[in-house]
């Protein structure tokens, strides 16, 4: 009989660590796919989800099972890629002249018709990233969970552990980063 | 250039672009393998950690032993003979039983 969540989690508390095998099977493809939001290199995915693991596994006892152990795990999750970010800030000087043909077609094609430009296109997936590369971390993971994953301010303060007016303060902040951005995208590419 | 609608387009594109939930071959192994090792690690460390405490302790003993018989001001004792002083010591509650009775 498969044993559940509190069950499992128990079992690891009393010392059986093979225990932990199953929570990590089961919610391993949540951490990638958040960790694949701030790390471009699989390998440094493997790295952040690993040390989510273990943090995981080193902070259980810390867990009270009031809330769903998949909420603990995401918070770990988005301060752990926070961490990333803050131990990662390379890319962030370096200016827009080397973009590649198909960004620069797509920014030109924005200019000339705003609508034939499709968000769907693969450069306007590698113009977002580059832009995402050059926020400071904060503005990133305000901008990320914000505006990209939709989620609600209060749920981003549970997520980051910053208060509400913090995360209010941070977004503001970032929406105006990431303008000075383009800004510096259209003034490197147009003058 | 709109930087508004720039930003706008450049975040739907984000949203579009939702990453993938692939997780490697066998990652649920190598993190279980890995807390094992960190496990039986961590239990090994507890034992040194008591050793070398408990060998420091023995240091410590030891030190303030030898600076108490160095530095310690000597015995006062009347008798230069270590002998008479131990049989009196050994016999002293015999004399004093014989001498209640």
């Amino acid at each position: 009989m498969e044993r559940t969540e509190a069950e499992l989690i128990a079992a690891v508390l009393r010392g059986d660590a093979a225990s932990f095998e199953p929570l990590v099977q089961k919610y391993s493809p949540r951490v990638f796919a958040t960790a694949r939001r701030y790390a471009r290199r699989e390998s440094e995915v493997e790295d952040i989800a690993q040390e989510v693991w273990l943090k995981a596994f080193e902070k259980l006892k810390s867990f009270r099972g009031e809330a769903p152990f998949e909420h603990w795990l995401m918070r770990m999750t988005v301060r752990t890629c926070y961490d990333f970010l803050r131990g990662h800030q390379r890319n962030r000087e370096s200016s827009f002249s080397d973009l590649s043909e198909p960004e620069n077609d797509w920014l030109e094609r924005f200019v000339t018709a705003p609508e034939s430009a499709s968000e769907n296109a693969d450069a306007a997936k590698l113009l977002i990233q580059r832009v995402l590369e050059k926020l400071t971390p904060p503005a990133r993971l305000v901008i990320t969970l914000l505006e990209i994953e939709d989620r609600s301010v209060k749920e981003i303060a549970a997520l980051t552990g910053w208060s509400v007016p913090l995360v209010k303060v941070r977004a503001f902040r970032a929406r105006a980063e990431m303008r000075k951005i383009l800004a510096k995208m259209a003034k490197d590419k147009y003058l | 250039m709109n930087l508004v609608d720039l930003q706008k387009k450049l975040i739907a594109a984000a949203r579009a672009n939702m990453p993938g939930d692939r997780v490697p071959y066998a990652f649920e192994k190598r993190v279980t393998a890995l807390l094992a090792s960190r496990v039986g690690a961590q239990k090994l460390d507890a034992w040194v950690r008591g050793l070398w405490r408990a060998a420091v302790s023995c240091v410590v003993v030891a030190l303030v032993c030898a600076a108490f018989a160095l530095l310690a001001p000597s015995s006062t004792s009347n008798t230069a003979d270590l002998s008479q002083d131990f049989e009196n010591t050994l016999l002293a509650s015999v004399d004093q039983n014989d001498q209640v009775q």
